[in-house]
């Protein structure tokens, strides 16, 4: 039997678990309208590939990744796309967010599927695969899943830990998954496993899910890996990737550093089931699985089309009428959904239907007792009432040195709190002005070294100038008593002759003009290598500009004997 | 009595060597506090102060030449750094906050003639003569000296929006009540 380690605090929310798990996992029906944000993972933001009025078929690429970290998009079912616009965002900001909005044709046309065998390709073509599929970490961080998937070079990959501990109340996705598709996340596992290649692989999963440790426990035998699956004590936030880690192996993995330097890695369960799903069945992720439950009349879990609009998705449930908000995530680390407007992304692993005796309104906040029970309950062991203080004294400086980084934001803090304070959120208010406090700081130095660079060029070229002309005035003053020579060893370039012969100078102006007639050929002849990945806007106006180009021939006439340089930089 | 003046001589020797020393040694390249000062002005290069840029601005507060308050793309919040930094009072400052801007060009209208390229003080435009002009955004710091130099009048300030991407937190209203 393995070890188990602890982690400090922690809290025992009621789980509400029970009401989703009453029926197994079914399909959602086809919405009338999916729309697909093109940003749905971390890191760079996806670029659009189809156009207003394409046709596209289910699983095609409409969003290709735009650099490493970062993960593509795909149409979830076939159909037209109506829009490519900002719309409405699954965040807590109600912002809008480029969004490739899809009319479904109910046909279901699949792109041609093309399994893989992971055993035969590279590490890195297995690497790009899965960013090109769009796996993601669907425990709720969005992670693309592909850049996790290289060991650090000095530290060996001891452990490989799957999170299927699922602490937040409510939830009941991966549990589901877990017992009705335990041998395809074993198998997603197993192609982790291979590409990091570590000592030991451990699953961990909650003590309260019995069914979900038994499937997975025979999943396990039958394919006759040697993955250790644990049962984890039940406590909130034991699903917290740090934590579980802890729980575990026993490493702490600080903010500052990443968990592959020390030698250990996590992934979501349902993170391998798709991973999975990508290889063996050349399937994209498209689809996920999300809880629906709260205060609804039938809670359960649908697998749900990535981009099915809130509002269409809760009438599966029949929310009761007293329902006034739906949280996406748990209660203790989700937020209320802007609208219903706003679709479900990848990092929508549950939605739930609140009402004001589900979720009363917040007690009123009242002063810090300074009675440390944040403290004893917070699972990395902060000082929430030390960050509180100076977060909302905007002292930033000092939360740092409080490790203000190192909270996970997880509300362990805010929930024991007598005196009701909203610890988190003054602790994401803290961090969200400290990261822009950053880029204005970086944009500030970029700033003046630009302006740095610039005056300085600005003196050289005044000076480089000076000696010109200083030269030239040298050069003149020398010239003056060889005036009577014969003009032609005067260099031509620097004192064209005013008597010069006529033919000479129609003979240059002949050799401007068949310059310029190269350079022109050599334009035309220049393919355009940047206009791949350009919006329908971008290609539309591309189109206007060319033509205004066509229109004005007239105009390069002129310019053609006219090549003074541009003004008031010669002087 | 004379060794005593000589040990003091000598000690004083010593020690105004040493000094010279040090003051070579470790000379600091610049005003320690202008670079202060610097670090704090957003560096817009706007010249809305009255001064050159953010630099000039720095050297003539460090030299007690100039108030802190004139700032405007730094702000009340600039001001309030600065106070402390310095040591003044916070005064309210000394023109209208605005928040951050954009140059855009309108590239249908723009004739090419460079006037905005040798007005931007970053480098932030890029075109040729006779040719379109564009700014490129990541690098325009919203100081507007563009804007007046065009002779077209095609470039515009647009206030940055709030993205996904630069979206904060709000700070949580805070009350409070009397515990009875
Ligand atoms: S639990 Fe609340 S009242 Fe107690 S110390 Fe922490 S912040 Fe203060
Ligand atoms: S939210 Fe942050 S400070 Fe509060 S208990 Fe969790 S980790 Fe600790």
């Amino acid at each position: 039997m393995l070890q188990l380690f602890k982690f400090k605090g922690g809290v025992k929310p009621e789980t509400h678990k029970a009401p989703s798990l009453q029926a197994p996992i079914a399909k959602a029906p086809l919405p009338e309208q999916l729309i697909v944000p093109l940003h749905q993972s971390i890191g760079g933001v996806p670029q659009p590939l189809v156009e207003v009025g394409q046709h596209v078929l289910k699983g095609q690429r409409i969003g290709a990744a735009d650099q490493w970290v970062s993960a593509a998009v795909h149409a979830p079912t076939s159909g037209t796309v109506i829009a490519v616009e900002p719309r409405l965002a699954a965040h807590p900001s109600g912002l809008t967010t480029a969004s490739v909005v899809i009319a479904p044709d109910g046909r279901e046309e699949w792109i041609d599927r093309q399994p893989v065998d992971y055993h035969t390709l590279a590490p890195e073509r297995l690497r790009e695969h899965l960013r090109d599929a769009g796996v993601v970490g669907l425990g709720g961080a969005v992670f693309p899943s592909h850049a996790k998937l290289s060991a650090a070079k000095s530290v060996p990959m001891e452990e490989l830990v799957i999170n299927g501990a699922e602490c937040e109340p409510f939830m009941t996705c991966d549990d589901l998954l877990m017992r009705e598709r335990a041998e395809e996340i074993v198998r997603g596992i197993t192609v982790f496993r291979d590409l990091l290649e570590p000592r030991k692989v451990l699953i961990g999963i909650e003590d309260n899910k019995p069914e979900a440790l038994q499937s997975m426990r025979e999943a396990v035998a039958r394919l006759g890996v040697d993955f250790t699956v644990t049962a984890v004590p039940t406590r909130y936030p034991a699903g917290g990737a740090k934590q579980l880690i802890r729980v575990l192996t026993g490493k702490e993995v600080p903010a500052s550093r990443r968990s592959p330097e020390m030698g250990v890695q996590c992934f979501n369960v349902a993170t391998a089931y798709t991973a999975w799903r990508a290889l063996a069945f050349g399937e994209p992720v498209i689809s996920r699985i999300v809880t629906l439950t709260g205060n609804v009349e039938t809670p359960r879990n649908w697998e749900t089309l990535l981009g099915t609009p809130l509002g269409e998705f809760i009438r599966l449930g029949a929310p009761k009428p007293d329902t006034d908000r739906y949280l996406m995530g748990g209660p203790m680390m989700g937020f209320e959904m802007p609208g219903l407007e706003a679709p479900l992304v990848k990092a929508s692993n549950c939605i739930i239907a609140g009402s004001p005796a589900l979720f009363p309104p917040p007690a009123p906040e009242m002063p810090c007792i300074r009675c440390g029970a944040c403290a004893e309950a917070c699972p990395h062991e902060l000082q929430p009432f030390e960050l509180y203080w100076f977060s909302r004294a905007r002292n930033f400086g000092k939360t740092q040195e409080y490790n203000l980084f190192d909270c996970i934001e997880c509300g362990c803090c805010s929930y024991v709190c007598p005196s009701h304070i909203p610890l988190v959120q003054y602790f994401r208010f803290a961090k969200s002005e400290i990261w822009a406090r950053e880029r204005d700081k970086n944009q500030a130095d970029a700033a003046k070294s630009r302006f740095e660079f610039r005056n300085e060029r600005d003196e050289r070229e005044k000076a480089e100038k000076a000696e010109r002309l200083a030269r030239a005035a040298a050069a003149k003053a020398t010239e003056k008593p060889a005036a009577e020579k014969p003009a032609a060893t005067v260099p031509a370039e620097e004192t064209p002759p005013a008597n010069a012969p006529v033919d000479a100078d129609a003979a240059k102006k002949a050799a401007i003009a068949a310059a310029m007639e190269r350079a022109r050929l050599q334009r035309e002849a220049a393919q355009v290598k940047n206009t791949d990945n350009l919006s329908t806007e971008q290609r539309e106006e591309i189109a206007r500009i060319d033509a205004r180009r066509a229109r004005a021939p007239a105009h390069q006439a002129v310019e053609q004997t006219d090549v003074a340089p541009p003004p008031a930089q010669e002087q | 009595m004379l060794t005593a003046i000589l040990i003091m001589a000598l000690g004083a020797v010593v020690l105004g060597a040493a000094l010279g020393f040090a003051s070579i040694k470790f000379k600091t390249e610049g005003n320690p506090l202008v670079e202060k000062i610097e670090a704090i002005l957003p560096q817009t290069q706007c010249g809305q102060c009255g001064f050159a840029g953010c630099k000039p601005y720095a050297e003539a507060i460090a030299a007690g030449e100039a108030d802190i308050n004139r700032c405007p793309p730094g702000g009340q919040e600039g001001v309030a750094k600065l106070a402390d930094l310095l040591g003044r009072e916070i005064t309210p400052l000394d023109a209208e906050e605005k928040p951050k801007q954009l140059a855009i060009i309108d590239e249908h209208t723009c004739i090419g003639c460079t006037l905005c390229i040798q007005a931007c003080p970053v480098d932030a435009i890029v075109g040729a003569a006779k040719q379109m002009h564009t700014v490129v955004s990541a690098l325009c710091t919203g100081c507007e000296l563009c804007v007046k130099p065009c002779p077209v009048e095609c470039i515009r300030m647009e206030v940055i929006g709030e993205s996904l991407e630069t979206w904060k937190w709000r700070y949580p209203i805070f009350e409070i009540k009397r515990a009875s």
